[in-house]
């Protein structure tokens, strides 16, 4: 490999003899950052997170020290911590290899980030499918319990704390946070309205809450280690710390890489860190950020101003990975889900399938998403059948349009990017194979336009 | 809402122009008032906002402040410079802000309706030719003013359950549904019966009801009157009548003490339904599913249809002339009734006076109440009695003082309104030692015994106005004609008085009586009938204030809140 890994969250993950429970993890110097922690006052380590620019692995990117910033502790209402372990955004799946192979790390940012924030109770809400991963937590909650880290009178601070697990029953809707806090309600996961019902004011049971994912709460555990501003000097201003990449399709090495932000490149990664392509194969397209986020061609120039106003001029393998240059390249970083695609790649097949992840997962609860997204799912469908129509181009991102920035939550555009995109850049792929399968079908029973009256 | 918060508005500019709104108003309800509508569907006034519709998109923009000094931002012709939301909002979730901008008719909010509306009618069965809701459905409407008028959609329709009986009166047509889940938050918020819930998710979402459990609360007809498509429909009103064939008319619920504003909905002299119709002091927008099924005492089997004498039927001058005449002989006392309006018993204790009556009583109708919308006096004007003088307490279940007296030889004929002796507690022998005088609208013991028998009118074929549990007049209307050869009641009882006094009967109107009794009963002066207005008029309970009424806490009464009403309402009036 000629890039060499920084593993800070994954540091012990793999490593030989490593073992999930709470001796071996004490053994590696674990809970010590919580016993440094709990020295400190709440607000001293709310700033030293706030120093370290910390933003949430979640997808969004957002500052977590910003967002405790944010709680509103005038109210008088318990506040809650809430650890988002729903981690269902297709390519995504860094978040199971910390609880299962190193469930303590989250328990200790987690207490860190509670007692920082003076939470009265926090959760993790792990997807259902996580049955092992919530098995894995209960039994070390119960070690770290028994140990003194959480539960009453934390090592003596008098500060007390409890760690519950909520298990999803399956729904990609469940990882937004309001959909998340409504499901531990023991409701449906409609997301809310943002306004009001802005977590850190309105959050679980209407109180203040704090939702971050589950690499976000253990970066908070370095923070502490390391104090905020040595984190901050991880990366680049403003891109700070590790990320797990978690690179998927047509490499030679899939799987889960940590590196700086913006130490290494797309191209890097793919080719110096993941082996590069299969034999003979080109690069077509990466998703770079999770299936959400917007598709990058390999044959485009990204070009632009970054934010100091400096100018760039990229081809995909230059892109730096980080927050601000894949925002840039008019892409995201996401959840750091990378998704490679080579040149065998049929992309109407490929958006097909993003589509059915979508329909199939949308809540339902407003009406764009609702019906939009299936109506894209069965336009891609038909074109995947054979059953394309010459219009059907056009209708998919007319229909896009119609949803993103007009629903509930962010799955409007976390539906509708992946099609604006596809077409954006995929164009006449997409318009060769409607026109294709039109002239074939033309004269046959084959679905056409036609514009029905209504009234 | 008292005379000062309507006062206090405050600017916000609307496509341009500014207008005033009242200060905190939800932006939907604002623009309401200004006379404009923003399309909706999920939101209501009433209800908790969830904006899943997303029909009400609109820009937003607030007056733009410098971030650091608190300045405002101000464009080269020294005009604030508005900062635009980057994305449509949703107007439902919006509170009206001094200075905010809006814009409702921009090509951006064309574009969110005419795409909402697309999007809702992708799936939608357009069952409009066999729709109860055709004519009265907002889906129809907005797809008329905001849809683009063809469908892009040649892809199949979902497919889901078209006739689940949810409940006794309701059945509901998945397809049509649209979920908007107002449904779900009455039941959950108003009702307090949270029976209702979507199962399966995305655009398979579908309505239903908890396993084992059924809509079958007595607000359940709500549902159907929120239900903005016809997904929900009345078991009653199903495939009855189109909605544009009924005229409706402004009336009040009589089941109880709370006087729930209706609407009356008939054709040719025939009721088809009652809807609520909103009064944010009584019912805002809701009412039972037991008082809108009160129509049917119109064609109920023991209605009492002719005039009688002795039992065989009799013109209107021979049953005037008989009761006459047996009133003439001997003392006679009446049984008043709660369920008569407050011109009939200000006419009726005008009749008192008239035959010198030796005692007046009346009967209580209690219940039990369900602090909502029906409360535990059964009547709707029991303080109309009280106002207009026919009596000064609270009456009795039981008619035993009556009993007593008749039994004392101290009543020779009875004149009774409404009122069902034997089942107010007199014998057989005592009904039998007096000469029975019945005006009502049923058949009864009392018709059953009866010398002379008037048929009254129900509230559906007459005008006047009750007195409700908060001491407001609210006034209803007829909205079909009396059965034939049948006359007002106001006209019966002025032609009794005035025989008894030998004086020619007028044919008294309500407005005419409204002035007499505008110059006699002193909480009314200086109102008319027509000043009542549609939502009618609170009044001061003065002296009655004190009295143990029995209705306990409900959604507008406040039974500690009693002996101040007088004054607040006094105020209003
Ligand atoms: C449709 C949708 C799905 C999401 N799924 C997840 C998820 O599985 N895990 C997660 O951590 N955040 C998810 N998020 C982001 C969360 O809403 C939230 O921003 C995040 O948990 C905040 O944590 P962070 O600030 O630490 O990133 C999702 C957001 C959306 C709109
Ligand atoms: S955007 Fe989609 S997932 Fe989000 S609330 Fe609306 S229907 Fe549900
Ligand atoms: S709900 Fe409205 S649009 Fe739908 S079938 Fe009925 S009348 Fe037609
Ligand atoms: S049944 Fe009617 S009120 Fe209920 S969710 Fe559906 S459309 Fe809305
Ligand atoms: S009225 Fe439905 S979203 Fe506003």
């Amino acid at each position: 490999m000629a890039i060499k890994e920084h593993r800070l969250i994954f540091k012990n993950i793999d490593v030989e003899g490593y073992t999930n429970d709470i001796a071996c993890y004490e053994k590696n110097g674990g809970y010590a950052d919580l016993k440094k922690a709990i020295g400190m006052k709440p607000e001293e380590i709310c700033s030293e997170v706030m120093d370290s620019g910390v933003r949430g692995r979640g997808g969004a990117g957002f500052p977590a020290g910003m967002k405790w910033k944010f709680l509103d502790r005038k109210s008088g209402k318990p506040i809650y911590l809430v650890c988002n372990a729903d981690e269902s955004e297709p390519g995504t799946f860094k978040d199971r290899q910390i609880i299962h192979k190193d469930p303590h790390q989250l328990i200790e940012g987690m207490m860190i980030a509670a007692y920082a924030i003076q939470a009265k109770l926090a959760f993790i809400y792990i997807r259902g499918e996580f049955f092992e991963g919530a098995r894995i937590l209960e039994r070390a909650i119960e070690e770290a319990r028994e140990k003194g880290y959480l539960g009453d009178d934390i090592l003596g601070s008098g500060y007390s704390c409890d760690i519950l697990i909520h298990r999803g029953a399956g729904a990609y809707i469940c990882g937004e946070e309001t959909g998340l806090i409504e499901s531990l309600e023991g409701k449906r996961p409609y997301p809310r309205i943002k306004p009001p019902y802005f977590p850190a004011a309105l959050g679980l049971y209407q109180c203040p809450t704090i939702v971050n994912n589950v690499e976000t709460l253990c970066d908070v555990k370095h923070v502490v280690n390391m104090g905020g501003k040595a984190f901050s000097e991880i990366g680049t201003p403003g891109n700070t710390g590790t990320r797990i990449w978690c690179v998927s399709g047509h490499v030679q090495k899939p799987g889960y890489y940590e590196f700086p932000c913006a130490a290494l490149t797309l191209g890097e990664l793919i080719y110096d860190v993941c082996g590069g392509l299969l034999p003979g194969r080109s690069l077509k397209a990466v998703i770079p950020g999770g299936s959400s986020s917007k598709v990058l061609r390999a044959d485009e120039r990204f070009t632009g101003k970054l934010k100091d106003g400096s100018e760039f001029d990229w081809g995909i393998e230059d892109i730096p990975m980080d927050f601000d240059s894949l925002m840039a390249a008019g892409s995201m970083s996401g959840s750091g889900g990378v998704i490679v695609m080579d040149d065998t790649t049929d992309m109407v097949e490929a958006l097909a399938n993003i589509n059915s992840f979508y329909a199939h997962e949308s809540c339902g609860q407003c009406t764009p998403c609702r019906e939009g997204v299936q109506w894209m799912k069965k336009v891609t469908g038909r074109m995947s059948r054979g059953e394309a129509r010459m219009e059907d181009v056009e209708l998919l991102r007319s229909i896009a349009g119609q949803i993103e920035g007009r629903t509930i939550c962010a799955f409007g555009e976390a539906a509708s990017w992946p099609v604006q995109s596809f077409l954006a850049k995929f164009n006449d792929e997409f318009v060769a194979k409607a026109k294709q399968q039109a002239e074939r079908n033309a004269g046959s029973e084959a679905p056409q336009a036609l514009e029905t009256t209504l009234i | 809402m008292s005379a000062d918060a309507k006062a206090e508005t405050i600017t916000i500019n609307v496509d341009g122009v500014d207008r005033e709104v009242p200060k905190g108003a939800n932006l939907i309800d604002a623009i309401e008032q200004l006379g404009e509508e923003i399309p909706h569907y999920c939101y209501h006034p009433k209800l908790s906002v969830v904006g899943n519709c997303r029909m009400c998109l609109v820009e937003l923009g607030m007056p733009m402040r410098d971030r650091a000094t608190g300045e405002p931002v101000l464009d080269d012709d020294g005009v604030q410079k508005i900062g635009w939301m980057p994305k449509p909002g949703i107007a439902c979730s919006t509170t009206v802000a001094p200075g905010m901008h809006i814009k409702t008719k921009s090509q951006v909010v064309k574009d969110c309706r005419n795409g909402v509306m697309e999007f809702l009618l992708l799936n939608h069965p357009l069952d409009c030719p066999i729709c109860d809701q055709a004519g009265e459905c907002r889906l129809q409407e907005f797809a008329t003013d905001y849809g683009r008028g063809y469908s892009r959609y040649t892809e199949a329709k979902n497919v889901k359950p078209k006739r689940t009986r949810i409940g006794p009166r309701i059945m509901l047509d998945d397809e049509r549904c649209i979920l908007c889940s107002r449904c779900i938050r009455f039941s959950k918020e108003i009702a307090n019966d949270d029976v209702l819930g979507f199962i399966d998710r995305g655009s398979y979402s579908t309505l239903t009801t908890y396993p084992g459990k059924q809509l079958e609360n007595n607000y359940s007809l709500n549902t159907v009157d929120i239900c903005p498509v016809g997904a929900l429909t009345s078991t009653d009103f199903r495939f009855k009548m189109r909605v544009w064939f009924l005229k409706a008319v402004p009336s009040i619920c009589t089941e109880s003490s709370v006087g729930a504003n209706t609407e009356v909905w008939s054709r040719e002299g025939k009721i088809y339904r009652i809807t609520p119709r909103r009064n944010d002091a009584v019912n805002d927008t809701w009412m039972t599913d037991s008082g809108r099924a009160l129509y049917k005492q119109v064609e109920a089997d023991n209605r009492l249809r002719a005039y009688q004498v002795d039992g065989k039927a009799s013109s209107f001058d021979a049953a005037i002339a008989a009761a006459i005449a047996q009133m003439k002989q001997g003392k006679t006392a009446v049984v008043a009734s709660a369920r008569a309006s407050l011109e009939e018993q200000f006419l009726l204790s005008q009749m008192v006076e008239a035959t010198a009556a030796v005692r007046v009583d009346m009967v209580s109708h209690y219940g039990d109440g369900d602090h909502l919308l029906l409360s535990e006096d059964r009547t709707p004007n029991l303080r109309g009695a009280l106002l207009t003088g026919l009596i000064n307490d609270l009456p009795d279940a039981r008619l035993d003082g009556l009993g007593k007296a008749i039994d004392a030889g101290e009543v020779d004929t009875l004149f009774v309104v409404h009122e069902d002796l034997a089942a107010a507690g007199l014998t057989d022998a005592q009904i039998a030692k007096v000469k029975v005088i019945y005006a009502g609208i049923e058949e009864n013991s009392s018709s059953a015994n009866a010398k002379v028998s008037f048929p009254l009118l129900t509230v559906f074929e007459k005008e006047g106005s009750f007195v409700n549990q908060n001491f407001r007049v609210q006034k209803f209307h007829n909205a079909i004609p009396a059965p034939r050869g049948v006359v007002y009641d106001l006209h019966l009882l002025e032609t009794l008085r005035a025989h008894m006094v030998g004086e020619s009967p007028t044919r008294p109107t309500v407005p005419a009586v409204w002035e007499l009794m505008a110059q006699k009963i002193t909480c009314l002066h200086g109102l008319d009938f027509r000043g009542l207005g549609d939502l009618g008029v609170g009044v001061d309970a003065g002296r009655f204030a004190s009295l143990p009424f029995v209705e306990s806490k409900n959604l507008k009464h406040d039974p500690e809140k009693r002996s101040k009403l007088g004054v607040e309402a006094g105020a209003t009036a």
